[in-house]
């Protein structure tokens, strides 16, 4: 007879959702955790994990396609669009399974199916098409003093440009591509977009960017977005800001998208396929909330500092909980959420902490207040910056496009955001965010030694800036 | 889940008190609400009541174990339905700390274990029972455990080391803000920017810490005193926490107050016939116990109360950041008790009758050698009396006790000869010493305070107007 009764049942095995099981398994809850397609979720099988497989073929072949650049040659360069494929589906299927390792040496029960909340304490699974793994327990009655929602979120549907898979993509169809199309329209420049962008320009498509907001990347500093723009321009991007696409007419093998450009003009573009990636919404639906009570506000569910929902026994983390969007503040949520149900007294997080980083050509990280943020919210700043151009690391990786922007309070040293946009800036900008999450001051970074010679000399670089004391510029 | 019981402050100032007496056994049932412990305060006895339900499961610090740090755990509370006999081994491990009921007035918020040592700045302040004893035994197993979970409720103990992060620092450090005084809530109690900025608002700010000897008169240790008096010549008699409080403050009050004296004499037998026949007036009940009997310090109170309304800028507090002008008179009275003093303040003594100030310091004087005075009892106040005049005292100085700004001292009442218009005439007499904060009260303002107090006890009649 297998076990149907759980301290804690966890909706959903996303990044948050198995992080959040692990956690509770080592406090000593026993737990379940309930999933209806891919363990793992969309992060590992249809998000960041697969498109990083991507774009480092991209990042590969564009070495390849400049050999001379470092004083090689290279000849007959090719690719394979299906082989690209195959290897990002590779790495998602490897990870998929460590996660299914990782429940089974946690003890976590996984259980196969559709979850709904019946009541506090209480949930159905129905059973689904998709396989599940082995072992896993099957549809039935579930209880659990405590249960957590991490559903996750699915791609914003905008009428007129609803995606119908084939010329019109989401991020699935868009991870899957059977060849590389020749012209390619992406319709929204977040980080997924923009790193949907970079992917298919790399491999030689005609890609055209439309943004609504008056700079892509809209949640980065704009110093930095206007930076990354000109890179991608010069690389043959076409980027058309304050625009809107208003109407998309589909032929056999292409779409004709009319734009309006935001200065009273419209015009057409055709383009083989268009990805949409105009945001993501949160899966709140068909889990019995508007039964339960459960308050959502705008596609997510409302939660307190410890994420719990106005109904006692259920919480919400990740995606459906609300933005950021970001699959590390879904692991840093459900860790918090299941330590508070403990009695550990775990810090609430402060959301101004969490870095954000997409990994188009060149990468863009930031962590904290932009500058106009910064300004907004009445601060007396200081600024530092230092280019990719001044650092020895950077030029001799044949990286010299590219700046680090720091902000600091004026009155109190205080780090307020660390913006970048370069190579590998995805896997420095941890630095700034240990340095914020320490209430380090410009004093302690100024007092780092930072190795030579290395990319991260420039984040020290750009804090000596701020205070009129820059070296190599 | 266990609830750890925790030592609580009952005062904005206590670091530790003695654990006088446990009311409840291990296995008694609590309710909210029943006294389950007495704990012996800096300077009173105070009630300790219970704020869950459930079962005593187990009692960490004996009856009788003087100097528990505030925040030690000293006992667990099983809840209902709990195993008694887990929660009792759980003792300590990943019972959810509660923070001691909030009742008296001003009680620092609650922070888990770790924070209090980490954040009482003093080395005296750790959260291992006598630690601050080098012949103590080692912190108990529980307190070292390396258990992950426990992180928050393991104390280290690290004598002088306030953690704070750099910007808390220099935050702290530019509002003039001892960082001794903050509680911190950052990981393992270390202070962060946003508890500077809440002390900055006078949040989660506690007591001054007792002030490091200045450079220069650093106390001899004990040893070198000892070692000045032959072995066996004398007995160490250890202080008691009232002594050690004493101690404190009196030093802090004579190092950090600059004191300025003034002394006046006063004529006094007017008021000695006019308390004669208000006594002799005091209604009695069928015992033949009179209603009241008014002292000459009661009426002292009450013209010291109505001297500062008269003169309104020496009813002061001295403060780094302004100087709080009091509307009340708010006196306090020295008491002496066996193996020390207290002063319980009597509040808005302008507005109070003779007979109410004598019936209330009666009350304040009998539970005070009782040592059951709440603290909101002797905490506060604006300026102070001290009446040595009973053991034959003729004149002296009081050392202020903040946050007052003046101290009276009281002198005997004798009969002195005195010279009026060219002649000799016997007088009833008595000499006050006015000790004043020259930051708050200066020479002039004192000696017109001292005046206007001269006025009223000379002519008690007008302290009726």
């Amino acid at each position: 007879m297998a076990e149907t009764s759980f301290d804690i049942i966890i909706i959903g095995s996303g990044p948050g959702g198995y992080v959040t099981a692990i956690r509770a398994a080592q406090l000593g809850f026993s737990t379940a955790i309930i999933e209806r397609d891919y363990l793992g979720g969309i992060c590992l099988n249809w998000g960041c994990i697969p498109t990083k497989a991507l774009l480092r073929s991209a990042e590969i072949f564009h070495y390849l396609q400049h050999p001379k650049d470092y004083g090689l040659s290279a000849e007959h360069v090719t690719y394979d669009p299906g082989a690209v494929v195959k290897r990002s589906r590779a790495v998602s299927k490897r990870l998929n399974d460590g996660v299914g390792f990782l429940m089974r040496k946690n003890k976590v029960a996984v259980i196969w199916g559709e979850a709904t909340i019946e009541a506090p304490g209480k949930v159905a699974v129905k059973s689904v098409a998709t396989p599940a793994p082995k072992g896993a327990l099957g549809a039935g009655a579930y209880q659990a003093k405590h249960i957590i929602i991490a559903t996750g979120a699915r791609p914003r549907v905008l009428p007129g440009l609803e995606p119908d898979k084939k010329l019109i993509w989401t991020y699935f169809e868009a991870m899957v591509p059977e060849h590389m199309p020749k012209s390619l329209l992406v319709v929204g420049s977040g980080a997924i977009g923009i790193e949907f962008a970079s992917f298919y320009r790399t491999f030689g498509a005609d890609v055209t960017v439309v943004e609504i907001l008056p700079q892509i990347l809209p949640a980065e500093d704009v110093e930095i977005s206007a930076f990354a723009r000109k890179q991608f321009e010069k690389q043959g991007i076409k980027i058309l800001t304050g625009a809107k696409v208003t109407k998309l007419d589909k032929a056999a093998d292409s779409v004709t998208a009319t734009i309006d450009t935001g200065k009273g003009t419209t015009q057409t573009l055709t383009a083989k396929r268009v990805i949409s990636a105009v945001g993501v919404v949160g899966n709140i639906e068909n889990l019995g909330l508007e039964k339960l009570g459960v308050k959502t506000e705008r596609g997510a569910i409302v939660i307190d500092a410890l994420n719990r929902t106005n109904v006692p026994g259920i919480y919400a983390i990740g995606d459906v909980a609300g933005a950021p969007l970001l699959a590390h503040k879904a692991e840093h949520e459900g860790v918090i959420c299941v330590e508070a149900v403990k009695g550990l007294k775990p810090h609430p997080m402060d959301k101004r902490l969490i870095p954000g980083c997409t990994y188009c050509a060149p990468q863009i990280a930031s962590v904290g207040l932009t500058e106009q943020a910064a300004k907004e919210n009445k601060y007396d700043i200081r600024v530092g910056r230092f280019p990719f151009a001044g650092n020895g690391k950077a030029i001799a990786l044949g990286e010299d496009q590219g700046l680090v922007k720091v902000i600091f309070d004026r009155k109190t040293g205080a780090l307020l955001g660390a913006h970048m946009v370069g190579a590998e800036v995805t896997e420095l900008i941890q630095g700034y965010v240990v340095a914020m999450n320490l209430e380090t001051t410009e004093e302690e970074l100024m007092h780092t030694v930072f190795p030579h010679p290395t990319l991260s000399e420039m984040m020290k670089e750009a804090v000596l800036d701020a205070y009129g004391r820059v070296l190599n510029i | 889940m266990p609830v750890n019981i925790l030592m609580p402050a009952l005062s904005p100032t206590m670091e530790k008190g003695n654990l006088a007496k446990w009311l409840k056994k291990e296995g008694d049932k609590v309710k909210p609400g029943d006294v389950i412990a007495e704990i012996e305060t800096d300077k009173a006895t105070m009630e300790y009541e219970a704020v869950d339900e459930g079962t005593l499961a187990k009692i960490v610090v004996p009856e009788g174990t003087p100097d528990v740090p505030v925040k030690t755990l000293i006992a667990v509370l099983a809840e209902e339905g709990e195993d008694v006999k887990a929660a009792a081994a759980a003792a300590g491990k990943g019972a959810a700390a509660k923070p001691p009921p909030p009742k008296p007035a001003g009680t620092a918020p609650s922070a888990p274990m770790g924070a209090a040592a980490a954040v009482h700045a003093s080395p005296a302040a750790q959260a291992v029972p006598q630690a601050r004893d080098p012949r103590a035994a080692p912190p108990p197993p529980q307190a070292r455990s390396s258990q992950r979970e426990q992180r928050q409720e393991t104390p280290v103990a690290r004598p002088n080391r306030v953690f704070s992060s750099p910007l808390a620092r220099r935050m702290a450090r530019e509002a003039g803000i001892d960082l001794g005084r903050i509680q911190g809530s950052g990981p393992h109690g270390r202070i962060i920017a946003r508890d500077v900025e809440a002390a900055k608002s006078g949040r989660g700010i506690m007591a001054p810490a007792p002030p490091a000897a200045a450079p220069g008169v650093q106390a001899p240790a004990d040893e070198k005193i000892r070692a000045l008096f032959e072995p066996g010549s004398y007995e160490a008699v250890p202080h008691d926490n009232i002594r050690k409080v004493i101690a404190r403050r009196l030093l802090e009050a004579k190092l950090t107050i600059p004191h300025f004296y003034l002394t006046l004499d006063c004529r006094i037998d007017k008021l000695l016939a006019a308390r004669e026949e208000i006594n002799a007036a005091a209604p009695k009940d069928k015992d033949g116990t009179p209603a009241y009997k008014i002292s000459v310090n009661d009426f002292v109170i009450k013209a010291l109360a109505l001297a500062l309304q008269r003169v309104p800028d020496a009813n002061v507090t001295w403060t780094e950041g302004a100087m709080l002008r009091h509307k009340h008179s708010d006196i306090g009275v020295a008491v002496s008790i066996p193996g020390g003093l207290i002063t319980p303040v009597v509040r808005h003594a302008e507005q109070k009758s003779l007979s109410i100030i004598s019936n209330e310091m009666k009350d304040f004087a009998a539970r005070a050698r009782a040592r059951k005075l709440a603290p909101q009892e002797y905490q506060g106040g604006t300026s102070a009396v001290s009446n040595l005049g009973m053991y034959g005292i003729k004149d002296f100085y009081a050392i202020i006790n903040p946050p007052h700004a003046s101290i009276l001292s009281i002198g005997a009442a004798e009969e002195r000869a005195i010279a009026r218009n060219g002649k000799i005439e016997a007088a009833h007499m008595m000499t006050v010493g006015l000790a004043t904060d020259h930051r708050a009260v200066d020479g002039a303002l004192g000696a017109v305070l001292l005046n206007a107090f001269k006025a009223l006890i000379e002519n008690p009649v007008m302290m009726v107007v």
